[in-house]
Order: structure tokens, then sequence, then C-alpha cells
């Protein structure tokens, strides 16, 4: 017997305590990283919302904010949107998903992580190919003669212009498509997650009771499913809300959203990392704000996240 | 008994044409032969050709996959180790570092991207050094690391309380119970956090944007760049290469897990055997 | 052993950290940072070969992108291209080293015109790279023929007209339309171009930079402004497109190459300006992009069709309407931020 064993024999002989107190110093090298690269950071964020640039306090940063209230209000409405389009699409899709045999569910929630595998930036890109004035959905209408049809409607007409296309890029509605196209597996997932986890033998119990399917459905499903469409919509909210890439590339620069902004001030035209950061912190609080709102109707967040 | 809902399964069927639709445009015109990205002209297979003579293209590829590399293995060891640390804590302890550990997942990309790159710049300009590989892998690992630490605590909690105890009872040094007892029970939370840590890097566009500066670029930001442009069809070559390997890993991938899966329940009836 | 773990994950922690500072200082290199699509490529490899100075080649979308990431710090360039008012911009912030003209004898073959201009009066810091005019690009089969800026404010161009994605751009367009200068600090004239790009906004297909390539090159857009070089290019691809400067006037730019102040390798720096310079390559650049040298002997030995020429050296007249920008103060700069967020909200 080596002497390491016996002396730590030794030490679990002392007691549980201090085995406890070896084990958790496991953590404190990651303890150290969070506070250097977690916790640091985003105390400079709030540093730089409350300086202005010659370095003193400040509270102009913010006073200036009620300029940006529009970009506020849009970017928080989209996204709202498509939370919403993301709840409706997703939780109908989830719920078939774990009605299926396990086998085939595994195949059905690769096949929605696969997409994840092409970058964003280009399954983003091929939509622009899809909804271009001269992309394909266009090109695909007007071969089969919509156009044509619409046009002969109004004949007689003379006010009327003929349209050669239906404008689909470059609005709202494509941003918000592009939100829900990026962000649907994130609201998808979560729920399965949880639907799956229901006790079979409970909705069993209720339909013996004499409950119909719409009942299992209201009383059971939907109650105990309720933690993953929480977490769900916050993993799709927070993205969504916080996008620039996705509104750059579907409006072609005419819709401005939160994340345009903040990117704005650190790497575009106007070049102002304050307020940058002032913005950033009026957008975590409400972040977090929304997020407590929502912890209080559900829990098990954690294991939603881990899929 | 079982309904056949048959609406639902064409409504997901609809979803999944959806999630695919753009996809499969990506793929298709990797094979037009003119750059063009809605009018197919013609099959070839020239952009793939073109692809490996590309060298921006190529060494941002080995950027990437470098980055996501390390930082995906580098935060499966700390974020191990971590979790090991964070179930022997107290739960008053515990529970406020975990939070923390959860603020790089919940907050967003930007805000993240932003905040280190602040951090970076700052300490930059006192101790001389520059954004670069160093502190985009700094930012990578920073953000996989919370993802193996999710997926490795609930493997934790599964695990026996007394298995510590019971190893080092058979005579196991510390490292041995980690090596030996812990680890291997753990393993599928560890294989499944570096690979959510993985995919996580390969994605990411925003983080990296904002801290990789200017002598590096990965293949996300190569493609950022060039959707200011014009996208070339090399890229849709490249993605189409990257999604047929994923592809074809995932099914090795799930034939193996569903062995492994059989294996484990045998081996969990043997080790319960011992300690009893 | 747990404790060696530990230092072991320490010590792997503090290397990743520091791998940060020590930056691979490889023999000899140059970081040289340019506008998107705005080089001949082959010039880099063949200077790397004359040289055995490797160049790190960046780019960027626009003069005021440039400007933050410069401000920003954190990155080391030592080559930067801006445009004229961003040259002078830089000059004003002490971001700019003195260039040692001994090193760069190819500065004599730089048109006379083109020295001492007003950004640079004493032509202590830049060298110029291209120079060019801003212009409407235009497909004639959609739109018919166009000579004036209105043109991109007709209703019924509606759905096809793209415009400048920078504040600048977009606001000297609008100030040239109603006959300002483009350079006014007047509030007046800046509210009157204001609510003219508002107007506009509605019947705008977008805002963009270089993806305006694509979209007129496909024929997604049909008109919008953007420079003469690059017309060339997109002519190429579509020959429905035209080109115009409009008779209001227009601006008329020249980026130049400076260096950045502390700048690591100023030496490699001022070899590839000297390069960049020289006839050959000087020809062989505006052959490729477009724009039009402003080396002297170019003109001359240029191998280029009338049209083309045409294009790259525009006649005097048109060419006398035209303005180049100065740098703003920065009221007027802050002006501009604000009223471009407003625009685009």
């Amino acid at each position: 017997m080596s002497k390491g064993k016996i002396f730590s024999g030794a030490f679990s002989a002392v007691g549980g305590f201090f085995d406890r107190f070896r084990r958790q110093s496991f953590a404190y090298p990651y303890v150290l990283w969070m506070a250097l690269f977690v916790v640091i950071p985003i105390i400079l964020i709030a540093v730089y919302a409350f300086t202005s640039s010659s370095g003193g306090f400040t509270l102009d940063n913010f006073s200036g904010m009620i300029d940006y209230a529009p970009v506020f209000v849009r970017s928080i409405w989209l996204a709202f949107v498509a939370t919403v389009a993301c709840i409706l699409i997703g939780y109908p899709v989830a719920l078939t998903i774990s009605r299926m045999s396990p086998k085939n569910q595994r195949i059905l929630i690769m096949l929605i992580m696969l997409p994840m595998w092409i970058n964003f930036l280009l399954r983003t890109y091929a939509w622009m190919s899809l909804l271009e004035n001269t992309g394909l959905i266009n090109r695909f209408l007007a071969s089969i003669g919509i156009f044509d049809l619409i046009n002969s409607l109004h004949a007689g007409d003379l006010a009327y212009t003929p349209i050669t296309h239906f404008q689909l890029i470059n609005t709202d509605g494509a941003v918000v498509l592009g939100m829900v196209y990026n962000y649907l597996p994130f609201m998808i997932l979560p729920i399965q997650s949880v639907i799956v986890k229901i006790d079979p033998f409970v909705i069993e119990a209720a339909q013996d009771l004499g409950a119909n399917s719409r009942k299992v459905f209201r009383k059971i499903i939907l109650p105990l499913s309720l933690s993953g469409v929480i977490s769900g919509i916050t993993m799709v909210f927070v993205p969504a809300v916080s996008t620039f890439v996705i509104s750059k590339l579907l409006s072609n620069g005419t819709v401005m959203l939160l994340g345009d902004l903040i990117e704005m001030q650190f790497t575009g035209a106007a070049y102002n990392p304050h307020l940058g950061s002032a913005i950033s912190l009026i957008m975590m609080v409400i972040v977090v704000i929304c997020m407590s709102v929502m912890n209080k109707f559900g829990e098990g967040e954690e294991q939603a996240v881990v899929i | 008994m079982k309904k056949n809902y048959v609406g639902g399964k064409i409504f997901a069927a609809l979803t999944y044409v959806f999630l695919y639709a753009p996809i499969v445009v990506l793929i298709v015109f990797s094979f037009n032969s003119t750059k063009s990205r809605t009018i197919w002209s013609g099959f070839t297979l020239n952009w793939y050709k073109e692809l490996f003579n590309d060298s921006l293209i190529m060494s941002s590829l080995q950027t990437t996959i470098t980055v996501s590399v390390i930082a995906s293995v580098a935060a499966a060891v700390i974020g191990t180790f971590a979790a090991i640390g964070f179930f022997n804590m107290k739960k008053n302890w515990r529970s406020p570092l975990l939070l923390v550990n959860n603020i790089p997942v919940v907050n967003a990309d930007i805000i993240t991207g932003v905040s280190l790159s602040l951090l970076f710049v700052s300490v930059g300009a006192m101790l001389h050094f520059e954004l670069g590989f160093g502190t985009l892998l700094i930012a990578h690992i920073s953000f996989d690391i919370p993802y193996v630490i999710l997926s490795v605590m609930p493997k934790l909690y599964q695990l026996d309380r007394n298995l510590f105890e019971a190893a080092q009872d058979l005579g196991c040094t510390w490292f041995q119970t980690i090596y030996k007892a812990i680890i291997p029970e753990i393993m599928p939370g560890i294989i499944n956090g570096l690979l959510i840590a993985f995919t996580m890097s390969v994605d990411d566009f925003v983080i990296s944007y904002f801290t990789a500066g200017s002598s590096v670029q990965t293949l996300s930001m190569t493609i950022y760049a060039m959707t200011r442009r014009r996208i070339s069809p090399k890229i849709n070559a490249i993605s189409t290469l990257l999604f047929a390997v994923v592809l074809i890993l995932l099914v090795i991938v799930n034939v193996r897990e569903s062995r492994q899966y059989k294996a484990e329940i045998k081996k969990d009836k043997v080790l319960k055997g011992v300690l009893e | 052993m747990k404790k060696t773990v530990s230092i072991v994950i320490c010590a792997i922690m503090l290397a990743c950290l520091f791998s940060g500072c020590g930056g691979g200082k490889a023999a000899k290199v140059v970081n040289v940072y340019n506008w998107g699509e705005y080089i001949d490529t082959d010039l880099l490899e063949q200077f790397e070969n004359e040289t055995g100075i490797k160049v790190n080649y960046k780019t960027y979308e626009s003069n005021e992108q440039m400007y933050s990431v410069l401000k920003q710090g954190g990155v080391s360039y030592d080559v930067v291209i801006p445009s004229d008012y961003m040259v002078s911009r830089l000059i004003n912030e002490d971001m700019l080293e003195p260039l040692n003209f001994a090193n760069i004898p190819n500065y004599s073959l730089i048109e006379d015109s083109l020295k001492n201009m007003a950004y640079d009066a004493e032509n202590k810091y830049s060298v110029p790279y291209m120079w060019g005019t801003v212009g409407i690009i235009y497909d004639s089969t959609v739109v018919g023929e166009v000579d004036s800026w209105s043109a991109l404010f007709d209703e019924k161009n509606s759905g096809n007209i793209l415009m400048f994605d920078n504040s600048r751009d977009a606001m000297a367009i609008a100030l040239k339309y109603l006959g300002y200068s483009m350079n006014t600090t007047d509030e007046n004239e800046l509210n009157k171009a204001y609510e003219l790009l508002e107007k506009q906004k509605p019947i705008l297909q977008g805002y963009v930079m270089d993806q305006i390539f694509d979209k007129l090159e496909s024929g997604e857009a049909a008109i919008g402004p953007y420079y003469a070089g690059d017309y060339l290019t997109m002519h190429e691809a579509n020959p429905n497109l035209k080109f115009c400067i409009p008779k209001e006037g227009s601006n008329v730019f020249v980026d130049a190459m400076c260096v950045l102040k502390n700048a690591e390798n100023k030496d490699n720096a001022e070899a590839f300006i000297n390069f960049m310079s020289g006839t050959q390559q000087s020809m062989a650049n505006s052959e490729i992009i477009g724009y039009t040298s402003p080396n002297k002997e170019v003109g001359d030995v240029i191998d280029i069709d009338d049209f083309t020429k045409g294009i790259m050296y525009p006649d005097g007249a048109a060419l006398a309407k035209c303005e180049a920008y100065i740098n703003l103060p920065q009221e007027t700069l802050n002006y501009y931020d604000k009223m471009w967020v407003e625009l685009k909200s």
C-alpha cells in the first residue's frame, strides 16, 4: 500500500466536513474565472453607462434615451410577436413529437437541431433569396400565373398599376419571420422535453376517471408543460429582442432594432461606447424584469435549458 | 386507444418544411454554375474545387475549428471540475454561484460580447495586448463553460452520494476517486456538455465579432463580411460539406449512444451489486 | 493530488490569458485596413513576394466604421485608407503619423492637383490611393433616363430605390438636391435635408452599402447612388445599367493611404504605400477596381476603352460642379448621428 493511500485513508477518517471542503475547492478556479470574465465585464458596462468619455460621472447617457424610445418599443414589439408565433407553432409541434415512439422522437428532435449546424447568417441569407422581389417565391408565383390572374381581375381599372411581385422582404413581417425561423427550435426543444417527462399513468388515471382528451390536455398536459413554455419564452425573447443581424439582412437597413443601436455605438458610425453601455444596461434590466415575472409562473428552468 | 392526430402531424410536417426550405435552397445553389442566388443555370462542382484555393475561407474555417475545439475541451475540463465543486458546496453558496454561471446563457449575446470587449480593451491598454486569438478563445471558453456545467450537474445529482465515500473506503486517493469512480459515471453529461459547447462555439457570430479584433477571423465573421456585399457560392459549398459531415457524425453518435445506453444499464446493475 | 489538478487548471487559465498578450510577432508584417472590394488582391501577393513582408489585410465598410474600430482600440493596423474628410478628422485627433517621404519615392508620380489638398494641406500624412465621383447608377429599362438626384425621390420609382447606408453620404445627396453645400453646418438646411430623407424612406427598397452590387446586378433594385468605379464592375454583370453625375453636382472624393500613430511596422507600411503608388501597380489596381488612379502616368498608358475612360476620367464641366467633403465640427456630427437613428426608427 502506497503512502498516498494511507494518507487519504487517514483523511477520510477525519470526517465528512474536511472531504467536502476539499472537493468544493474544485470549483475555485472557475469561480475566479467567472469573477474575471462574467462579473467584472458587466460591472464595466455599468461603469461606462454612468460615465462620460472624459471619465466623470454623468447621467447624460440616460437622459438622451427618450430619443431612442421608438427603437425600444419596436424591438420589444417585434420580439413579442415572434415569441408568440413561436409558441403557437412550437407547442403543437412539440406535442405531436412527444406522442411518437421514443425512437421516432429521437430522430425528429435531431432533425429540429440539425439546421442549427448551418451558420445562422447563411440560413437567414437564404431567406433573402426566397423572399426578394425577384426571389424564388415571387418567381414561383409568377410562373404559375398568380400575378397575371390578379392583374386580370383589375383589367378595367385605369388607376390600377399591375403588380409583378408581392412585397415580402424589407418589411417588419420579414424580420419577425427571420426571428421565428432562427429561434423556433429553442421553443420546441424545452416544451417537448417537459411533455415527455409527464407520467403516462397520470394521464391514464385521468382518462379512467372519465376525462376526455380535451380535458386531459387542459387539466394535465398544459399545466405540467408550462415550465417548458416559460423557458422557451426566455430562450426566444432574449435573442430576438437583441438581434442586429436578422434585421440588417431581412429589412435592408430600414428597420433599426436595439441590437443595431448598440452595435452602432460600439462598431458603427456613431462611436459612443458610453451610450451603448447605457442602452445595454437598460436592455438587461428589461430582460431581468421579464424573466423574474416569468419565473414566478414556473420552475425547473435549469433542466429545460440543458435540453 | 391511441388516436392518430393527423392534423398535428401535418402541421409538424409543414414546420419541418419551413425549417429546411432555406437549407435546401442553400445546398441546391452550391451546385449552380453562375453566382446567382435565385436563377438556376446549370450544374457544376466548380465552387467545391475553388473553395480549397480560397485562402480567406480556409483560414477562417481553420480558426473556427481551432477555437471551437480548444474552447470546448477547456470548458469541459474546467466545467466538470467546477460542477463537482459546486455539487459539494452548501446550498447557500451553490445557488448564487449557479446564478452567476447562468448569466452568459441567459444574457443577450450582444451584451456578453460588448462587455467582454470592454474588458479586453481596457485591460489590454494597461498590459499592452490586443484583441486577437487569445481574447477570442477566452470569450469562447467563458460562454462554453456554463453549458458544460448545466449538463454535468444533473448527472451528479443522479449519482449515489455515497460513491465518494465508498471509493475512498476502498482505498482510492482523491484523484483516483474522481478519475475512476466519478468521471466515468458522469461521462455522458460531460460529452453532452462538450458537444453543446462545441456547437455553440462553431455557430457563434456575435461574441466573436466583438472580441476577435483585427488579426483573426472566424468563419461566421467571414460570412457576415460577405453578406454585406454578396455571398459567394463557395460559402454555400463549404456549408454543405459541414452539414454533410455533421449529419454523418450524428448518425454514428446516435447508433453508438443507443449501444452505450444499454451498456450503462448493465454497468449500473453491476456497480450496485458491488456496493451492496 | 487534487491540489496539483487545481494548480494545473489555474496555470492553463493563466496561459490562456497571456496567450492574448504575446501575439504572434512574425518576422516582417504590415497590417492593412482598407475598404471592402477595393484592391487587386494579386498585388498583395506580388508585394509579399517582392519584399518578404507579409500583409495582414482586413476590410471595412465605411469611414465611420473604420473610425470607431480605431477609436475603440485593441487592434493594430499600420496602413489605413480613409477618404478625404476622414483623413482630416484623424489628423485633428492626432491619430496619424507623419510620413517619411524619403521612403516613398513614388510620391513624385502623384498628380500635382491631388497634392496639398484641403484635408492635408501640408501633405504630411497622406498619399492619394484612388479618387472618383459619386453618381447615380440606374437601369434605364426600368426607370428611364436620369440626370438629376430627383429620380431618387420620385414616387414612380418606389420600391426600386436604394440609398447610402451612412449618414454622411445620404445627407450629402439630400443637401445637393436642395441646392445646398454638402458641407453645410446651417441647422435650417440640415433640417430640410432630413425632412427630405424622411419623406424618401417609404419609397426606398433599403439602405445599403456594398450590397448594392448584388441588388443592381440581379435586377432586384433599379436605381441607387454609388461610386463611379463600382459602376464599371456592375456594368460588366448587367449591361442595362447606366451611370450619371447628376446636374445638381455630386461628391468628388480622394481616398488616401495613411500610417497610424504608433504603428508597429512603420517602415513596412511606407514600403507598402510606395509599392501601391508605383505606375504598374496603380494601373493594375485601377483596371481591376475601376476607380481612378492619382498616378499621372496611368491616365496615358492605361489600356481601357473609351466608355470606361469616360467614366473614370469625367469631363471638367461635370467635375467643376462636384464638391469634396471636409471634416464637420463635432456638433454637426452629433446632429448627423441623432438624425440617422431617428430616420431609421
